[in-house]
């Protein structure tokens, strides 16, 4: 084994929940691309309600570059179109036929550069594939310096990536041949120096490994860049989730767009969390089996640091790959709550008992959604810098993004960093800021500033 | 496929893949509503926009949160937070702060059975060490009231006006204040000390959080340089009767050692305390015991308090090389057990608003805090105490020192950008 990264920054935030190995296959009825997942895209639509599709079927494009297509991950019929306040397109909703019917297309000419853009951009691909900075969709006409895939993920109940490649490990090396042909650098595959144990993972080709160790956000995307080629003022680079090459291995293969994957549902919501294998974008009320109207507990696409809250009736986003379910923490029941020792209570700081466990013996979690505490000035500091590996000052870089002072952000390393990479921060924040959102504007306006 | 062909993989029936509503926060709330909280649920439309008292909006809430752990819930972000809050992170500052106060009271009573001449309780026995204690509290709880009183008035009044939140900063500004001042300041003093404090040094700058200068040290400064015979020299000390504000003459060992005496209290002495001075600062045991609070829950850096303590020596060691005069001859341990040294270094300088922010920036702010602390001390005869002195003038540099510290991570990242162009144009 090569030179292990070590990150010695981070907090693996231990919560009760985790999926067991077993795959349950879903079926499910409805489908949804929600335009809000991606940012910077301005949708325009090219179906309408009863409209028939197959999976493949372009729903509707970027209206800034019209070649970036979202495409229904099944086939079927549009049934709904969700619009929100100002006719915001907030969802477009499939029903499957169950029929698998997919548009084909043609990937038997030679693998060139030109060729694999225009299938992935033709089949619905091509939104897997996003850059830093900014974290956006990727500009077909770029070209990155280097490509960069994460091969684990140490978020808090996060899926096991071994658990998936060991599913499709024929398309996950496909995939990986063809996005080792987008960019003229290397493919960086990063895996843990420890817990990667599959055989897909660790025999992969065409890509250059990389060993991380150490605590979340050791497999945040952000992080590896960061230790492996970290990114200047001027440079791209593109990235891409494991469960996406693998889409995109597959699509290769058979030249059926097919949006197969494998979600962890997670979280004490869940008496019995496992894994479930359905199409992207799946109903969340199907996935759950229809049980999800449990106002107790909170839904969250994606994982607990940076998922989104959703509804019964919402549906996966395009770039999550679990399902949360976390008891909400609306109780009040909780007299002078600062005063006392807190002995169940989780936290980073050495505040509360808790933190006196050692690590081996201290229990698993169950945290609730409760703030914990009213937004403050930022008081104390030093803290974040122990969950944030970056050569970056995330104080100063967070307080740039508030004061919206461009060149200072520049100088403090915005383009290597998006608001996944300060979740940890924003968790243990003693005065509850919303940093992620913070950075998010920093980042908005940096593009803005940039385009 | 169906769910049926994989049914063998999968453990639990489908249905049965949602937990039933635990009842857990629903029974508790249902049951354990206190009858406070259901009164102040009751009297909470008054104090919302539109209410009676809409005005004393922040007040209520402050008092509503100090009561109740709000019931608010992550909106975007991240959906689950950390147990931590402002509130707690002060609360721990404040218990660091108590075995100091409780000696400090008790050091009070103490120096006055020693001098006064119509101490009414005997000496030596068990009683007596109550005594010292109840005395001291009697003197100290006026000076805590006055603090707090003058100080959370006014903070809540600038709360009010900006429509914002009050701040939990004055829970420790509050509680500093009389444990830095001699215990003969007049209330009236205090007061305006306090006031000064909170207007100038803090709210001028946009309250908690914003402030450079540290606020409890404002207001030493303030007492020091506006009413200088009661602050400093021999007789300010000891309080020579329960309810006056009459001093006792007794020096303080840096006021011996400004006036050219070796001091007359012993290195254990003013190691445990038993010596006259500010009113809570003398024991170097109870302050260690906070200090070992505050390291313990990682609420204070130990990068400055440790750095304060080198620094400090550094320049002690250094005097005793040169020699010149007796001051210069001290042990230079004798710094970190005089005065306000070692207060300073794990109450004061580590207050995390006023300090340098950077870890690396905070290494050089401690080392020059301790530094310029003994040479004030030593070189300067007309401020005994230059602990105080000290945390302010690098207080005020701290921006600075941060600054040239990110600029250096600046410099470095335009650096790398530098070498990958060249590396690409060749």
């Amino acid at each position: 084994m090569a030179k292990v990264i070590k990150i010695k920054q981070g907090l693996d935030i231990k919560l009760k929940g985790k999926a067991e190995c077993a795959v349950r296959v879903v079926n499910a009825e409805h489908y949804a691309i929600q335009p809000i997942d991606f940012h910077y895209v301005l949708p325009k639509l090219l179906v309408q309600e009863g409209e028939m599709v197959k999976a493949g079927t372009p729903l509707f494009h970027d209206k800034h570059d019209e070649r970036i297509k979202f495409v229904s991950p099944v086939s079927g019929t549009v049934e709904t179109i969700r619009r929100g306040e100002k006719r915001r397109l907030e969802a477009i909703v499939i029903r499957s036929d169950g029929k698998k019917d997919a548009i084909d297309f043609d990937v038997d000419r030679p693998l060139d550069k030109e060729n694999i853009k225009q299938v992935l951009l033709g089949s619905g691909l091509w939104p897997t594939i996003r850059q830093r900075p900014y974290s956006c969709i990727a500009n077909p006409d770029d070209m990155p310096k280097a490509f960069f895939i994460s091969g684990f993920d140490t978020s808090p109940l996060a899926p096991d990536m071994d658990f998936i490649a060991s599913h499709f490990p024929d398309s996950l090396q496909k995939g990986l041949d063809v996005l080792s042909v987008l960019t003229d650098g290397k493919v960086h595959l990063s895996l843990h120096a420890e817990k990667t144990k599959s055989e897909p993972l660790l025999k992969a080709k065409n890509v250059s490994l990389h060993w991380f160790s150490g605590p979340h956000p050791a497999g945040n995307i952000g992080t590896q860049i960061n230790k492996i080629a970290p990114i200047n003022k001027g440079e791209t680079v593109w990235f891409c989730a494991l469960q996406d090459v693998i889409n995109i291995g597959r699509l290769f293969l058979s030249g059926r767009p097919d949006f197969t994957r494998l979600y962890a549902l997670a979280g004490t919501g869940f008496v019995n969390p496992h894994y479930v294998r359905t199409e992207l974008g799946a109903s969340i009320r199907e996935m759950t089996d229809g049980q999800c109207c449990n106002p107790n507990y909170r839904l969250i696409s994606g994982n607990v640091l940076t998922g989104i809250k959703s509804e019964a009736d919402g549906f996966i986003g395009f770039y999550h790959n679990m399902l949360t379910a976390i008891p909400e923490g609306n109780h009040r029941e909780e007299m002078l709550g600062w005063m006392w020792p807190g002995f169940k209570k989780f936290s980073f700081s050495r505040t509360f008992p808790s933190a006196f466990v050692p690590n081996d013996l201290q229990p698993a979690f169950e945290l609730d959604t409760n703030m914990h505490g009213e937004k403050r000035p930022f008081v104390v500091t030093g803290a974040f810098e122990k969950v944030f590996p970056f050569d970056i000052y995330p104080m100063q870089l967070i307080k740039a993004c508030i004061v919206g002072d461009i060149d200072l952000m520049e100088n403090l390393g915005i383009y290597e960093v998006d608001e996944e990479d300060f979740a940890l921060c924003e968790f243990i924040d003693t005065s509850k800021n919303d940093i992620q959102a913070i950075i998010r504007q920093g980042l908005d306006l940096v593009r803005k500033e940039n385009d | 496929m169906t769910q049926q062909h994989h049914k063998s993989n999968y453990r639990q029936k489908p249905n049965d893949s949602f937990i039933a509503p635990k009842k857990r926060h629903e029974g508790r709330l249902k049951d354990h509503i206190s009858s406070l909280r259901r009164y102040v649920d009751n009297i909470k439309p008054n104090f919302v926009e539109g209410g009676r008292f809409a005005w004393l909006q922040s007040t209520f809430e402050a008092f509503e949160s100090f009561l109740f752990v709000p019931d608010t819930t992550t909106k975007r972000g991240c959906q689950i937070r950390d147990a931590v809050d402002l509130k707690r992170a002060m609360i721990t500052v404040v218990i660091a702060l108590a075995p100091a106060m409780l000696f400090g009271m008790w050091n009070i009573g103490f120096q006055t059975s020693l001098h006064a001449t119509d101490w009414p309780y005997e000496l030596g026995t068990v009683a007596s060490w109550w005594y010292c204690l109840w005395f001291g509290f009697l003197r100290m709880l006026p000076m805590l009231a006055v603090s707090y009183i003058v100080g959370l008035g006014i903070e809540f009044t600038f709360a009010q006006i900006r429509h914002h939140e009050v701040n939990e900063g004055f829970l420790v500004t509050g509680f500093l204040i009389p444990m830095i001042v001699p215990v003969t300041t007049p209330l009236w003093q205090l007061a305006l000390a306090t006031a000064f404090a909170v207007i100038i040094g803090k709210e001028a700058f946009g309250g908690t959080g914003m402030n450079f200068l540290n606020p409890a040290l404002v207001a030493r400064a303030f007492l020091f340089f506006a009413y200088p015979t009661r602050m400093s020299g021999d007789n300010v000390w000891i309080a020579a009767d329960l309810w006056g504000t009459d001093a006792i003459t007794s020096a303080t060992p840096l006021a011996e050692l400004a006036a050219g005496i070796q001091p007359s209290a012993s290195a254990l002495d003013m190691f445990i305390g038993t010596i006259p001075g500010s009113s809570c600062e003398t024991s170097v045991i109870a302050i260690l015991l906070g200090a070992i609070i505050l390291l313990l829950t990682g609420i204070a850096s130990w990068r400055i308090m440790f750095s304060v303590i080198v620094g400090g020596g550094l320049m002690g060691l250094l005097f005793n090389a040169i020699g010149a005069n007796a001051y210069m001859q001290l042990p230079f341990y004798y710094h970190y057990l005089m005065g306000g040294f070692m207060f300073g270094a794990v109450f004061m300088a580590t207050d995390p608003v006023t300090a340098a922010q950077t870890n690396t920036g905070k290494w050089i702010y401690g080392l020059l805090i301790g530094i310029f602390a003994v040479m004030l001390r030593v070189i300067n005869p007309a401020y005994p105490e230059g602990m105080m002195l000290s945390i302010l003038l690098m207080n005020c540099f701290a921006p600075l020192i941060d600054h040239c510290v990110v600029a250096r991570n600046i410099k470095m990242r335009q650096k790398r950008a530098l070498v990958k162009q060249k590396t690409t144009v060749l």
